[in-house]
């Protein structure tokens, strides 16, 4: 049934893979431990949307409503873009926008079509929620939060 | 009669067997503690991982969790197993384990009885154990487990005849079937030079009779689930598990004594010496394991029936002629 000298080479290659195994035994770990350590995030890495900060005016944000983001999202996840001309602004200025995360894919379209810049991914990469509704977001809120009162 | 004088005796008798079992049993729970431990950190390091690391220091506490949570666990039945066979299976796995460890010289003075037929005890003893991986399979009513099981009296049986035929040559030469006697004679050269060969078979059919890897066919977790534990939970699941861990020291501990010269070395105590030789080979099962892909069921029976056994043999014949001459 055997051959012996296929058999050798059969035998040769056992210690070939044992002395491979015996190698990475003695080599160091590549996993990140992660709760302990986190990876540094690529620079293109896309959470979820938010609104960006007005480099000239860092309290607002530049969404004037436009509705563009909107029309363009392909999945219908971004609903109810309002907002209201205040007294003394030349454009409209947000007062809510919702995001569905739940069915956002990160495409990147509304980003790409805001006329403004006012969009950018979040590096938020590990959001959870017990439910449906905790994936709603409303990202003018979630801009006042993140800029702090006043 | 002497009365006292014959109390005497059997009360230091069966204080020697009941200090025995103490001590084997810790030894086998410890045992199984350690080896899971060190199988998982093992596994982790050849696939550049840490393994366990978060319970204790260097996750030496894990198994210990693991024990708990299993004591913590319901004890499934499964509606129609056939609940004799299903009980006895997970006890009955156990039992030859303990008796093996009674022959096994761990030192010049350190066994608890050594019979001048040690190595049969053993042999007979373990073969034991598949009649209860057989009543597992079959108890449980399941087809993985059945598989597994009939896949494992094929297995354990073909392999059971070269792992006796690779000792024989040794049994030969030291002219005991007593473990003490056999390490004794390896005062000055091991075994394992002058019978390779046998210490290669011997190896190889251990591998194949404790159901690790490359032989693992009998839990193939990939295709029968776990095998012919795959109805058990809890502790009973935990017995199997125990016994199988021991099962390798079992083995790695009569290699040691047939092959490797026991508790013999210079400088260090011998149990240090025959621990150390012993946890070496478990090093080299769980090696294997992280290392060979399974093999196919015909495969294993043709190694074992057409290679093994026609080695072994011509094996015996080759040191019977030297031994005359």
């Amino acid at each position: 049934m055997t051959n012996p000298v296929q058999f050798a080479k059969d035998a040769i290659s056992l210690m070939k893979g044992m002395g491979v195994t015996l190698g990475n035994l003695f080599k160091p770990v590549v996993t990140c431990q992660y709760p302990r350590q986190t990876l540094t995030m690529t620079g293109r890495f896309r959470g979820h949307t938010k609104l960006a900060a007005d480099p000239e005016a860092p309290e607002k944000n530049k969404c004037f409503v436009c509705g563009l983001c909107e029309k363009s999202c392909p999945s219908g996840s971004i609903k109810e873009v309002v907002g209201e001309k205040r007294e003394g602004e030349k454009k409209k200025t947000a007062t809510g926008y919702l995001l569905d995360f739940t069915t956002c894919s990160q495409c990147g379209l509304c980003v790409e079509v805001c006329p403004v810049g006012a969009l950018e991914f979040s590096r938020d990469y590990n959001p959870a929620g017990l439910r449906r509704e905790d994936f709603h977001y409303d990202l003018v809120k979630e801009f006042e939060k993140r800029r702090g009162p006043g | 009669m002497d009365w006292t004088g014959l109390i005497e005796i059997v009360g230091r008798e069966l204080f020697g067997v009941i200090a025995g079992l103490i001590g084997v049993l810790a030894f086998v729970v410890l045992n199984a503690l350690f080896l899971t431990w060190l199988e998982r950190k093992i596994a982790g390091h050849m696939q550049r991982r840490i393994g366990p690391k978060e319970v204790g220091p260097f996750g030496l506490i894990q198994p210990l969790a693991d024990t708990l949570k299993l004591l913590g666990k319901e004890l499934l039945t499964p509606h129609d197993v056939s609940r004799p066979l299903y009980f006895l299976a997970p006890t009955l796995i156990f039992i030859p384990v303990l008796v093996s460890f009674v022959v096994i010289p761990f030192d010049r003075q350190l066994l608890v009885k050594d019979i001048n037929v040690g190595i049969l005890v053993i042999l007979a003893f373990s073969s034991l154990s598949v009649l209860s991986i057989l009543l597992a399979g079959w108890g449980s009513n399941n087809k993985y487990a059945l598989i597994g099981a009939i896949r494992s009296v094929a297995q354990n049986i073909a392999y059971e005849i070269p792992l006796l035929l690779s000792l024989l040559p040794i049994i030969m030469m030291a002219n005991s079937f007593s473990l003490k006697t056999i390490v004794a004679a390896q005062e000055g050269l091991w075994y394992v030079a002058l019978q390779p060969v046998a210490f290669l078979l011997f190896f190889i059919a251990a591998v194949a009779e404790t159901n690790r890897t490359p032989f693992d066919l009998p839990e193939a977790e990939s295709e029968l689930v776990a095998g012919f534990h795959t109805e058990y939970t809890g502790m009973r699941f935990a017995l199997f598990f125990l016994a199988e861990y021991t099962n390798i020291v079992i083995v790695c501990a009569i290699a040691t004594s047939f092959f490797l010269g026991g508790y013999q070395g210079p400088l260090l105590p011998g149990w240090l010496w025959f621990l150390g030789k012993t946890y070496f080979l478990v090093f080299v099962i769980i090696w294997f394991r992280w290392t060979f892909p399974r093999v196919r069921f015909d495969q294993l029976l043709n190694f074992a029936w057409k290679i093994m056994i026609p080695v072994a043999f011509i094996n015996i014949i080759v040191t019977g002629g030297l031994l005359k001459l």
